[in-house]
C-alpha cells in the first residue's frame, strides 16, 4: 500500500484517459441506441423476455411453487412446445404458438420471499439487469401493490398473481396493472347468499381478522355483506399475523353468544386457526339452538390440504377449481396433469391465465408497448381459459367472472377433492361500480399508462 | 488537509476509485454471454451495495469499536425509509430534505432506544435491542397502519399516493424522487462493444454519500473518541475504575451508527419511494450482523465487502433457476447434466441462504478476521513469495 504514490500530474493523466476511453465507445453508438427505444425494454433481436416473480421462500413459497410450474407450461404452450394447452380453447385466436410476435418467449425468475421491498428488488433487477417486458406472479396482496407500482414507474406491464384485497384494483389500482384473481368484495357477494340459504339469515357472526390490509378488506366486505341479508356481528378480533396458537382467541368465541365464527385468515394462518377451532370442538356445538358453523372466505388447495381434516363442512370460495366443468379447464387440468402429475391450484390456474392474456394482447395489438397492451386488454372479453366468460373491465383492471362457493368435502377420495363445489355464483351477482366506497370510492384512479424509456 | 495518514488515504482514494467506476468493474462479461448471469452492475443492485455499504460502516462503529452487539439495528433504517417517504408525501420528492430528515428521526429515535438499552451490556444489551426493533416492527405492520390513523401503511409499505399535498411539487418535476429536477431513476446506458454499461443518477447520489460515511468512520476511528470506544470493547470495567464515565461514549457511539443505519434508509427511499416494514424485522438485523462479521469486524472496509458480498448472494444466486443451470451444463451428456443440476440445485434459487450460510461458516472457521484478513492473508503470502524470489531464500528466518 506504501508504495501507492498518486501525484497531480499522473492523476490528470490517468483521468484524461479514463474521459476518453468512456467516451469513445458511446459516440460509435449513441444513435442506435436511441431509436430503438420508444418504451422499457423494447425486445431486441428474435426473443422477448418475461419476468417470474414468484415466493420461493416464506410462507406462501407452495404457492409461488406451483405458480412457477404454471408460468413455464404457458411459456411451453406460447413457444409451440406441449400440447399447446389453453391456446385451443382460448376465445380469441391471435396466438399461433410461434411465441409472441414472432419472438420466442424467454423467462427470468425471482423470489419475492413475501416482502415488499424483497419482491420490489427482485422485480427491478428483472426489469433493469435481464430487460424483463412484464412482470406475473405472486401471492400476497402487499407485494401485489407494492410491485405494480413499481410497474407503473418503471413502465413495464404488470400481470398480478394471487392477490384478493380489494385494495389491488381498489384505492392502489395502475393502468399498468392488471388483475385477473377475484377480490374480497367478490368472495363477500358470492357467500352471502349461500349462506343465508344455508344457515339462515338471523345468525350471529363472530370474526377472527388477519391484522393487515388483506385481512382488513376481507372482513369489511364479509361484514357488510352479512349485515346486509340481516346478520349480526358479535366482535371482530384483530389476531397477529406472525400468530400460531390462536387458543386464546377461540375461549371468547364461546361465551359471545355467536353462532358463526368466520376466519379472514390465509395461509398458515388459517390452517391453525383452523385446527384451534375444531380442537375447541365448535363444530359440534349448537349456540340459540343453532349448529354453530364455521366460514373460511378465501380458500386455496394447499390450505385446504394443511388443514387435512379440519375442513370438512367449512364454507369458502375461490377464483377457481380444477373440478369446474369446461372446455377451458379440461383442457388446462390435462395439460398440467400430464407434465407435472397432479392438478393445477387456484393461484397457478390465475398465473397460466394471465401469462396467455398479456401474450394475446401483445398479438392484438401488434406491438409490446405497454399503452397498446393496455388498450387491447381494457374491456377485453373472452373464454376458454378456465373461468367461463370473463371481462376485463376498463375502469379499474379487474377481471369479472364467475365465483365457485365450495366446502370441504366429507368423503374424499383423493388428495386432490378435498373441495367440492358447492355454487359457481355468476359474474353479475359479484359485480359492483368501478367507484364503490371499499375500492377507494371516487377519488381511486388508474392514472396513465407509462410505457416507460 | 484530510487529516489522514498516508495509509488511510490510499485506502479512501481506492474506496473511491471501486465506487467511482463499479458500473464498469461490476459488469465484466458481455451482455449476450452466458456469465452476464454473474454481472452485477445494474442500478439496483449498486444502489444496494453502496446503501448497504453505509448501514455496514455505521454498525460497525458500534460493533467493531464498542464491542455493544445491538440486534435491532434495523429498526432504525426502517425509521429512516418511513422519514424520508413522509417527506415526500408531504413536502415534495426532493431528496435532500428527505435525507435529511431521515438521518435526524433516525437519531432521535435512536437516543431513546441507546438511553434504555445501555443500561446493561453483553446479551442483555442485544436482547434489549431486539425486543425494541421487533416491537418497532409490530406497530409499524399492523398497529400504526389501521385505517383511522395510518402512519406507515402496513404490509403494503408506505407509499405516495396521488392525492398526497406534496406542497413543493410541480408539473415540470419528475414524479420520481430527484434531486433538484433530475429523476433519481434516470439511467444513462452505454454501449460499448457486446457490453452495456449502466450509469444510474441515484447510484452516484448514494456512492458519494457511501465516500463522505467511510471518510468519517475513517475520523472517528482514529480520533480520541474513538480510542476510548475502543478502550470500552477491551475492558470497560476498567475503564470505570480509572473514573471514566462510559455511558456517554457509548450513547454517541449508539446514536451515530442510529443515524448511519437512518442515512441508508434515507437512502434506500431516495432510490425506491417505498418502505415496506420488513425492512425492521429481526432478519433484517441478523443481516447486517452477517455483513460485518463476514467483512471484517472493527476494520474500516470490512463492512463494504461484507455488505457486498450478502446482497449479491442475494440478488444473483438467488436468480440463478433450474432452467440456467440446465443451460450451462447442456455440453454433458444427460444423465451427467441431470446429475450436475441435481447438486447444485440446493445452493442457488431459492437455496441461496444455504451457501450464504456454508460461507459464513467458513469465514468464521478459518478466516475470524472477515474477508479483510483473507486479503491480508493473501498480501502476506504475495510479498513472502516476492522477498522469498528477490533473496532467494525464506522470507522469515528465525530468530537468533
Amino acid at each position: 500500500m506504501s508504495s501507492f504514490t498518486p501525484n497531480r500530474r499522473s492523476l490528470l493523466k490517468g483521468g484524461v484517459a479514463l474521459g476518453a476511453g468512456v467516451a469513445a465507445p458511446t459516440i460509435f453508438t449513441g444513435q442506435s441506441w436511441a431509436a430503438s427505444h420508444a418504451y422499457t425494454n423494447a425486445p431486441q433481436g428474435g426473443s422477448v423476455t418475461l419476468g417470474f416473480n414468484v415466493p420461493q421462500t416464506g410462507p406462501y413459497a407452495d404457492e409461488g411453487a406451483d405458480e412457477l410450474l404454471a408460468q413455464q407450461l404457458a411459456v411451453e404452450h406460447l413457444n409451440g412446445m406441449g400440447d399447446g394447452g389453453c391456446l385451443n380453447t382460448f376465445s380469441s385466436k391471435a396466438l399461433k404458438g410461434n411465441g409472441i410476435l414472432g419472438k420466442k418467449v424467454e423467462f427470468v425468475t425471482g423470489d419475492t420471499q413475501t416482502k415488499s421491498d424483497a419482491a420490489r428488488a427482485s422485480a427491478k433487477s428483472m426489469i433493469e439487469k435481464d430487460g424483463a417486458i412484464m412482470i406475473n406472479g405472486g401471492s400476497s396482496s402487499g407485494v401485489a401493490v407494492a410491485v405494480q407500482g413499481l410497474c407503473q414507474e418503471a413502465g413495464v406491464i404488470f400481470m398480478a398473481g394471487l392477490t384478493h384485497a380489494n385494495d389491488t384494483t381498489g384505492k392502489d389500482r395502475k393502468a399498468n396493472g392488471f388483475r385477473h384473481f377475484f377480490n374480497a368484495y367478490m368472495s363477500a357477494a358470492a357467500l352471502a347468499p349461500v349462506l343465508e340459504a344455508e344457515l339462515g339469515a338471523d345468525r350471529r357472526a363472530y370474526h377472527l381478522t388477519a391484522d393487515y390490509n388483506w385481512g382488513w378488506t376481507q372482513e369489511e366486505s364479509i361484514v357488510a355483506s352479512t349485515q346486509a341479508m340481516g346478520w349480526e356481528t358479535v366482535n371482530t378480533v384483530k389476531t397477529p399475523l406472525a400468530s400460531t396458537d390462536f387458543s386464546s382467541y377461540i375461549t371468547p368465541v364461546l361465551n359471545s353468544g355467536a353462532d358463526v365464527l368466520v376466519l379472514n385468515h390465509y395461509g398458515g394462518n388459517m390452517v391453525n386457526s383452523l385446527s384451534n377451532a375444531i380442537q375447541f370442538d365448535l363444530l359440534n356445538k349448537q349456540v340459540n339452538g343453532k349448529d354453530f358453523k364455521i366460514v373460511v372466505p378465501l380458500y386455496s388447495e394447499l390450505m385446504a390440504a394443511g388443514a387435512g381434516e379440519n375442513i370438512k363442512g367449512v364454507l369458502g370460495s375461490m377464483n377457481y377449481n380444477w373440478q369446474l366443468d369446461n372446455e377451458g379447464s379440461k383442457q388446462f387440468v390435462k395439460s398440467f396433469g400430464e407434465k407435472y402429475g397432479k392438478p393445477p391450484s387456484n393461484s397457478a390456474q390465475t398465473c397460466y391465465a394471465q401469462v396467455l392474456l398479456y401474450a394475446d394482447a401483445c398479438e392484438r395489438a401488434g406491438t409490446f408497448n405497454p399503452c397498446g397492451v393496455v388498450a387491447a386488454l381494457e374491456g377485453f372479453e373472452f373464454d376458454g381459459l378456465g373461468n367461463g366468460k370473463t371481462l376485463y373491465r376498463a375502469d379499474d383492471h379487474q377481471c369479472f367472472k364467475d365465483v365457485l362457493v365450495v366446502r370441504g368435502a366429507q368423503n374424499p377420495t383423493t388428495a386432490y377433492d378435498t373441495l367440492e363445489i358447492v355454487n359457481v355464483t355468476p359474474a353479475e351477482q359479484v359485480t359492483y361500480a368501478p367507484n364503490n366506497p371499499l375500492f377507494g370510492g371516487d377519488e381511486a384512479s388508474l392514472g396513465t399508462c407509462n410505457p416507460g424509456a | 488537509m484530510l487529516r489522514l495518514t498516508k495509509k488511510d488515504i490510499s485506502l479512501l482514494v481506492v474506496v473511491i476509485v471501486l465506487t467511482m467506476l463499479a458500473p464498469f468493474l461490476l459488469n465484466p462479461f458481455p451482455s449476450d454471454s452466458g456469465l452476464a448471469q454473474f454481472n452485477a452492475g445494474y442500478p439496483d443492485l449498486m444502489q444496494k451495495f453502496v446503501i448497504f455499504g453505509i448501514f455496514a460502516i455505521g454498525f460497525n462503529i458500534l460493533f467493531g469499536l464498542t464491542g455493544y452487539l445491538s440486534f435491532g439495528h434495523a429498526a432504525f433504517l426502517g425509521v429512516g425509509s418511513y422519514a424520508a417517504v413522509w417527506m415526500y408525501k408531504l413536502v415534495s420528492y426532493n431528496v435532500l430534505p428527505a435525507v435529511v430528515l431521515a438521518v435526524i428521526v433516525a437519531g432521535l429515535f435512536s437516543v431513546l432506544i441507546g438511553y434504555v438499552s445501555l443500561r446493561r451490556s453483553g446479551i442483555y444489551f442485544s436482547i434489549l435491542t431486539l425486543a425494541f426493533a421487533q416491537m418497532s416492527f409490530a406497530l409499524a405492520y399492523s398497529v400504526l397502519s389501521n385505517p383511522s390513523f395510518n402512519l406507515t401503511n402496513g404490509e403494503t409499505g408506505l407509499q405516495v399516493y396521488a392525492n398526497d399535498p406534496q406542497i413543493f411539487h410541480g408539473d415540470h418535476l419528475p414524479n420520481f424522487p430527484h434531486l433538484f429536477g433530475l429523476s433519481m431513476g434516470s439511467t444513462y446506458k452505454m454501449a460499448a462493444g457486446a457490453w452495456e454499461f449502466q450509469f444510474n443518477v441515484a447510484y452516484y447520489f448514494c456512492a458519494i454519500f457511501m465516500i463522505l460515511a467511510f471518510y468519517l468512520s475513517m475520523r472517528l476511528v482514529r480520533s480520541p473518541f474513538g480510542l476510548i470506544l475502543r478502550a470500552v470493547k477491551t475492558n470497560q470495567t476498567r475503564l470505570n475504575y480509572t473514573g471514566l464515565n462510559t455511558r456517554p461514549y457509548t450513547l454517541a457511539a449508539f446514536v451515530i451508527s442510529g443515524m448511519y443505519a437512518g442515512l441508508a434508509g434515507g437512502l434506500l427511499a431516495a432510490t425506491d419511494p417505498l418502505a415496506g416494514a420488513e425492512r425492521m424485522q429481526w432478519t433484517a438485523s441478523g443481516e447486517v450482523v452477517l455483513m460485518t462479521i463476514l467483512g471484517g469486524v472493527g476494520t474500516l472496509i470490512g463492512p463494504i465487502l461484507g455488505a457486498g458480498f450478502i446482497k449479491y448472494l442475494e440478488n444473483i444466486f438467488s436468480k440463478i433457476n433450474d432452467n440456467v443451470l440446465h443451460q450451462w451444463f447442456s455440453f454433458m451428456p444427460d444423465g451427467i447434466e441431470d446429475l450436475m443440476v441435481m447438486i447444485i440445485h440446493p445452493f442457488v434459487g431459492k437455496g441461496w441462504h444455504l451457501t450464504l450460510g456454508l460461507m459464513f461458516m467458513l469465514v468464521v472457521t478459518f478466516l475470524p478476521g472477515g474477508l479483510v484478513e483473507g486479503g491480508q492473508r493473501i498480501k502476506t503470502w504475495w510479498a513472502n513469495r516476492k522477498s522469498s524470489d528477490k533473496a532467494g531464500k525464506p522470507a522469515s528466518t528465525p530468530a537468533e
